[in-house]
C-alpha cells in the first residue's frame, strides 16, 4: 500500500497505524459483515482517508478507533448502496463503536479469530501462510508473491480460492473450542515459524521483502503470547524467534555473505533480545511440558548466552538435539544433532552420524556439513568433492559464495 | 448448511466377524446419535463398486462405462447428508463416524441452485 512510503510526520503516523491496526480493523470488519473482501476494501478505504484527513485534522488520539469507525461507516454505505442484505445491515446499524468496546478478558478477540481462521486446517498450508500475511499483516499480494517466489497471478488465485473455501464451505470465523485449541494452535505456530524462516533463511536469491518477514513473525508470536501466555510452546516459539533474530546483524558481512556462527562478531548480537528470549525459555521449561519449540529455543539460548564461540556448551546442545530428535524425528534434526555431536565429541563422531542421515541427498546443507567435517579431519579431497556437491544443490547467493570460498580453501591447502 | 459426507473405504478389507460386528455397532450408534440430534437428514450404504455404471455425455453422445469413475483402492461406500452450523461441526460429526478410522470421509457443502 502507498501508505508505507509516507515521509511526512503524518505519513509516518499512518504507516505506524497500518502496521499496528490493519489486522484489527480487518478482523473487526469481517466479524461485522462476514465478508472478507468487503472487510479488506473498507480497511483500505479507511487508511486512504487517514492519509487525506490526518495531515489536515491532526492524528486522532486513538488511531485504531478512528480507522475502525471509518471502515465501518464505509461498509455501511457500501451495503446500503448495494442490494440490501438486511441481516448484515441490522448488525452494523446496532453496532456501537466496537473499537472502544473492551474485548473479553482484555484479549483482542477479533484478531485472534482472524489468525485462527486463516490457519484453519481445512485450508492448504501454503494458503494459510499467504492468507495470514494478507489479512492479518496487510502485505500486498505482490509482496507475498515475491516472498514465496511465485508469480503474482498465481498468488492472487491462491488467496481467492482460500477465501472462497472459507465462504462456501462454511469455515467458521472463531477461535476454536477448548478441545481443539491445542492442535489448532500448533497449526498457527507452524505458520508463524514458516513465515520467520522465509525471512531468515532465504531459500533462493535475495529479496529485501524477506528480512521484514522476520519482524512480522515476531510481532505475530508476541500477539499469540499475549493471548495465550500459559501455552509453553507459544512462549517457546516467541523465545526461539527472538533468539534467532538476535544474531541478525552479525549473520552477514559487508558483502552480504553469510558468516558462520563461530565467526560472528558477538558484540553485534542483540543482547536485549537474547536476555528476553532466554528468560522466556526458562519460564516455559519450568512448566514441565517441553515441546519442539521450547527445546529449539533452549538450543538457541545456549548459543546466545555463550560469550565466545569457544565457550559454547556443545554437550548440552547435543543433548538437547537428542531430546528434539525424540520429539520430532526428521532428517534435518538428525543432521543438526550430528553437527552438535561433532562439536562436543569430535568431527569423527559427527561424521558417523551424518553418514547415517537418510533422505537428504538433495539438501545442500547435508553435503556442506559433510564437507566441513571432512575438512576438519584433513580429508581434503573428499571435502572438496562434498563442497562441489553442496554448490551444485545450493540456490541462495550467500550460501553459494560461502561454499565457493571454502572449496577454494581446501583446494589451496591441498 | 447442508454437507454431504462421502464415506470412502477399501472394499477389499476383509474384517473378522468381531471387527465387522464392532463397525456395524459403531455405525448404528453414530446414526442413532446424529438422527437424535436432528443433524442427519438422509444417508445409506451403496452397493459395491462392481454395480456402478459411469455416465458421460460427450459431443451429444452418451457414453456408459462399467465401474466407478476412479480406479482407486478407496471407493465411495455410502453417504450421509447432514445439516450443520458450519464446517467445524460437519468435520466433528464426520470424525465420529467409524469409517473415518477405517477409510476416509470427504465432506463437501451442497451448492443449492441459485447461489453463486
Amino acid at each position: 500500500m502507498a501508505v508505507r512510503g509516507g515521509l511526512t510526520e503524518t505519513g509516518r503516523a499512518v504507516a505506524a497505524a497500518f502496521r499496528e491496526e490493519w489486522g484489527r480493523v480487518v478482523a473487526t470488519l469481517i466479524r461485522m459483515t462476514g465478508d472478507w473482501d468487503l472487510a479488506e476494501e473498507c480497511a483500505q478505504e479507511a487508511f486512504a482517508r487517514a492519509l487525506e484527513r490526518w495531515p489536515r485534522d491532526g492524528v486522532p488520539r486513538r488511531p485504531g478507533a478512528w480507522l475502525t469507525t471509518t471502515a465501518r461507516n464505509h461498509a455501511l454505505n457500501r451495503i446500503r448502496r448495494g442490494k440490501t442484505e438486511t441481516a448484515k445491515l441490522r448488525e452494523l446499524g446496532t453496532m456501537a463503536d466496537t473499537s472502544a468496546r473492551p474485548d473479553q478478558g482484555g484479549l483482542p478477540d477479533d484478531r485472534l479469530r482472524l489468525i485462527y481462521t486463516c490457519c484453519h486446517p481445512a485450508l492448504p498450508v501454503e494458503a494459510r501462510v499467504a492468507l495470514t500475511l494478507r489479512t492479518v499483516l496487510g502485505l500486498t499480494t505482490g509482496e507475498i508473491a515475491r516472498a514465496f517466489l511465485v508469480a503474482e497471478p498465481a498468488m492472487a488465485q491462491r488467496l481467492v480460492r482460500a477465501k472462497r473455501k472459507i465462504r462456501q464451505a462454511g469455515v467458521p470465523y472463531r477461535v476454536p473450542p477448548a478441545h481443539l485449541l491445542a492442535e489448532r494452535t500448533a497449526s498457527v505456530l507452524g505458520v508463524v515459524y514458516l513465515l520467520f524462516n522465509e525471512g531468515y533463511a532465504a531459500t533462493e536469491g535475495s529479496d529485501p521483502v524477506r528480512s521484514g518477514l522476520c519482524g512480522e513473525a515476531i510481532r505475530l508470536a508476541r500477539l499469540l503470547h499475549d493471548l495465550a501466555p500459559d501455552d509453553p510452546e507459544v512462549t517457546g516459539l516467541l523465545a526461539l524467534l527472538l533468539l534467532q533474530h538476535s544474531r541478525h546483524a552479525a549473520r552477514t558481512d559487508g558483502a552480504g555473505d553469510l558468516v558462520a556462527l563461530e565467526d560472528q562478531d558477538r558484540s553485534r548480537w542483540d543482547r536485549a533480545a537474547i536476555a528476553e528470549g532466554a528468560a522466556l525459555v526458562d519460564e516455559a521449561l519450568r512448566r514441565g511440558e517441553p515441546g519442539p519449540y521450547q527445546v529449539q529455543a533452549a538450543i538457541a539460548a545456549c548459543h546466545g548466552t555463550a560469550r565466545t564461540a569457544g565457550e559454547t556448551d556443545w554437550p548440552q546442545i547435543a543433548a538437547l538435539y537428542g531430546r528434539l530428535e525424540a520429539m520430532s524425528p526428521g532428517p534435518v534434526v538428525r543432521l543438526n544433532r550430528a553437527v552438535a555431536v561433532a562439536m562436543a565429541d569430535g568431527a569423527l563422531a559427527g561424521l558417523a552420524l551424518v553418514d547415517r542421515v537418510e533422505g537428504l541427498e538433495g539438501y545442500h546443507l547435508l553435503h556442506a556439513t559433510r564437507a566441513d567435517l571432512l575438512r576438519r579431519l584433513g580429508r581434503r579431497e573428499e571435502a572438496a568433492a562434498a563442497y562441489r556437491e553442496a554448490l551444485a544443490l545450493s540456490r541462495a547467493d550467500a550460501d553459494r559464495r560461502y561454499l565457493a570460498r571454502r572449496l577454494g580453501e581446501v583446494r589451496r591447502a591441498g | 448448511m447442508h454437507y454431504l459426507m462421502l464415506i470412502c473405504g477399501n472394499e477389499e478389507w476383509e474384517p473378522s466377524p468381531a471387527e465387522l460386528a464392532a463397525v456395524i455397532a459403531d455405525t448404528e450408534a453414530w446414526v442413532k446419535e446424529m438422527d437424535g440430534r436432528g443433524v442427519r437428514r438422509f444417508g445409506d450404504r451403496l452397493r459395491p463398486t462392481g454395480t456402478a455404471t459411469t455416465v458421460r455425455v460427450r459431443d451429444g453422445e452418451t457414453l456408459l462405462s462399467d465401474g466407478p469413475f476412479a480406479e482407486t483402492k478407496e471407493q465411495i461406500l455410502g453417504f450421509d447428508l447432514i445439516d450443520c452450523a458450519d464446517l467445524e461441526e460437519a468435520l466433528d460429526i464426520a470424525s465420529r463416524h467409524p469409517s473415518a478410522r477405517l477409510g476416509s470421509i470427504e465432506v463437501r457443502p451442497l451448492w443449492p441452485f441459485g447461489e453463486d
